[in-house]
């Protein structure tokens, strides 16, 4: 563990003393809980639907598929006009896009942010990487699979896929959000051991909260 | 002599509901016409009720204390209030809402409101970028708000009132009664003050997501978001209502009040989609060197 993460005594300039303890003092540590749709048949139905036509998407690019999201923005593709948005803080966002190889020191940040999202939240694995490993397959860093590590909902093949494909990726989505199947999070919750035997398979440097919201 | 009508209640809220519906509609016809600048199609323009609905239906969100719930209820009043508190129709009954004798001062008050209650809830987030985005905003705001406090000074003194219906009745009977030919310094001192305030280019630094992301509103999610999204489409337009009042001989009937709301709206849009960002300290500067001194004139004419 980092030396900064340790739990210590500091002294103010004032000559105040505390203890600290980075991995309490800054997160929470709580399990992540199953969350059943809270309302009638028909109320959720509508909310899905409004689900479906506003995602808001986490500004993190993971790999070479990242670039394929940019022209998403601009006026040959324009997303927009699909109610997709792109959110810089993962707080506010609802579809995390692992855009291409994933590699286990990023691995880490994409846990830490997915699990700093909203429920209902969903993943798409973007590229050959993210289901086999792709053109990384032999590679000593990167993760295989995907859905190891986190509940993908999604997966748009191709190395790398066209823009025109995440369109039609989004609209497949769109698709299993309005039919109630996009419940990832609830996934995640339920088999929250094996997620983390499996994270820290990987990743050998674990230095962050076994949650962090 | 102060009299209540308690029929006033429903029509505010009938006000409120209009306001917000008319807001959102036109904040997004307001980014379709962004995107259309930027050769994109842009939203669909029932988009941000979907928004809304979406954050509002999201299952989980988590708090950092009391000031963080606190922060977007605050923004929310400092909104309504505002929107409340001057007369939305002028000579109407019922959209005459909660104003009074005094209501200017308390306008000025409210737009401030709003920011300061945002600031203390995302402080208590306790983010970075929410410090690092307060206080650039905070600043920009203050020193935007210098050249609007000297010309609401220069309209008081100009129509000795404090009250915005009677300066409103002041300006009827023909354009050229508007402050805005009466009195072209302190219009001129306000709407460059206006530019600083509707969060549009070259003032956004602040809530910019391609800065320090989005600044302020950095932890606030689901139905936090929501209620600030909704004050997102009432504030603006709140103030555009009062800039409406005091500067544009205000309207007398809804349709009037669409047209003259959407028109004063778009001057930001039409500054924000030619001029690039400034950065804090620049915006600062710009305002005292170029909106202050005409404030400051507006006030020596009366």
């Amino acid at each position: 563990m980092k030396e900064e993460l340790q739990k210590r005594m500091v002294k103010t300039p004032d000559g105040q003393e505390f203890e600290i303890e980075p991995l309490r003092d800054y997160y929470c540590e709580a399990p992540p809980t199953v969350q059943t749709p809270a309302y009638t048949a028909i109320v959720e139905k509508i909310f899905n639907w409004a689900r479906s036509e506003s995602i808001w998407i986490l500004g993190f690019g993971t790999g070479c598929g990242a670039i394929e999201m940019r022209p998403l923005m601009t006026p040959r593709f324009d997303a927009y006009r699909y109610g997709v948005q792109w959110r810089p803080t993962p707080r506010q966002s609802n579809l995390f896009i692992i855009s291409g190889y994933l590699s286990v020191k990023t691995l880490k940040r994409v846990i830490r942010s997915y699990e700093q999202m909203q429920s209902p939240k969903y993943v798409i694995g973007l590229g050959s990487c993210t289901i086999n490993g792709g053109m990384y397959w032999d590679s000593y860093n990167t993760i295989k699979r995907l859905d190891d590590y986190l509940p993908v909902d999604l997966y748009i093949t191709g190395c790398m896929p066209r823009p025109e494909a995440l369109l039609a990726g989004f609209v497949d989505l769109k698709k299993i959000i309005r039919a109630g199947k996009a419940e990832g999070a609830n996934i995640y919750a339920e088999n929250f051991d094996w997620y983390k035997a499996n994270q820290k398979k990987v990743i050998l440097d674990w230095d962050m909260p076994e949650y962090n919201w | 002599m102060m009299s209540f009508d308690w029929m006033q209640i429903p029509w505010s809220l009938l006000t409120l509901f209009i306001v917000v519906n008319y807001g959102l509609l036109m904040t997004a016809l307001i980014q379709k016409i962004g995107a259309r600048i930027g050769r994109r199609h842009g939203i669909p323009i029932y988009q941000n009720y979907l928004d809304l609905l979406k954050n509002y239906a999201l299952r989980t969100s988590i708090t950092h204390g009391v000031m963080f719930y606190l922060g977007p209820v605050f923004r929310l009043t400092g909104g309504i209030g505002l929107l409340l508190f001057v007369p939305t129709i002028y000579d109407s009954e019922m959209f005459s809402n909660l104003s009074f004798s005094g209501d200017l001062i308390l306008a000025l008050y409210f737009i401030f409101f709003g920011t300061l209650g945002m600031a203390l809830g995302a402080g208590e987030s306790g983010h970075p970028y929410s410090a690092i985005g307060v206080s650039r905003g905070l600043s920009q705001v203050t020193t935007a708000e210098l050249p609007l406090a000297l010309a609401v000074f220069a309209v008081a003194l100009q129509y000795q009132t404090l009250s915005v219906t009677e300066i409103v009745a002041a300006q009827q009977g023909g354009v050229e009664n508007w402050t805005l030919f009466t009195n072209p310094f302190a219009v001129a001192a306000a709407m460059l003050s206006f530019l600083g305030s509707m969060m549009r280019p070259p003032f956004d630094v602040v809530l910019a997501p391609q800065e320090i992301p989005i600044g302020p509103p950095t932890e606030y999610h689901s139905s936090y978001l929501a209620l600030m999204q909704t004050n997102r489409v009432i504030f603006p337009i709140a103030k555009v209502v009062v800039f409406m009042n005091l500067f544009f001989g205000g309207a007398a009937s809804w349709p009037v009040f669409f047209l003259k709301v959407f028109l004063i709206y778009m001057v930001s849009v039409f500054v924000g989609v030619v001029f690039p960002r400034f950065r804090v300290e620049q915006s600062v500067r710009w305002f005292l060197i170029w909106a202050v001194p005409l404030g400051i004139i507006a006030v020596m004419v009366a």
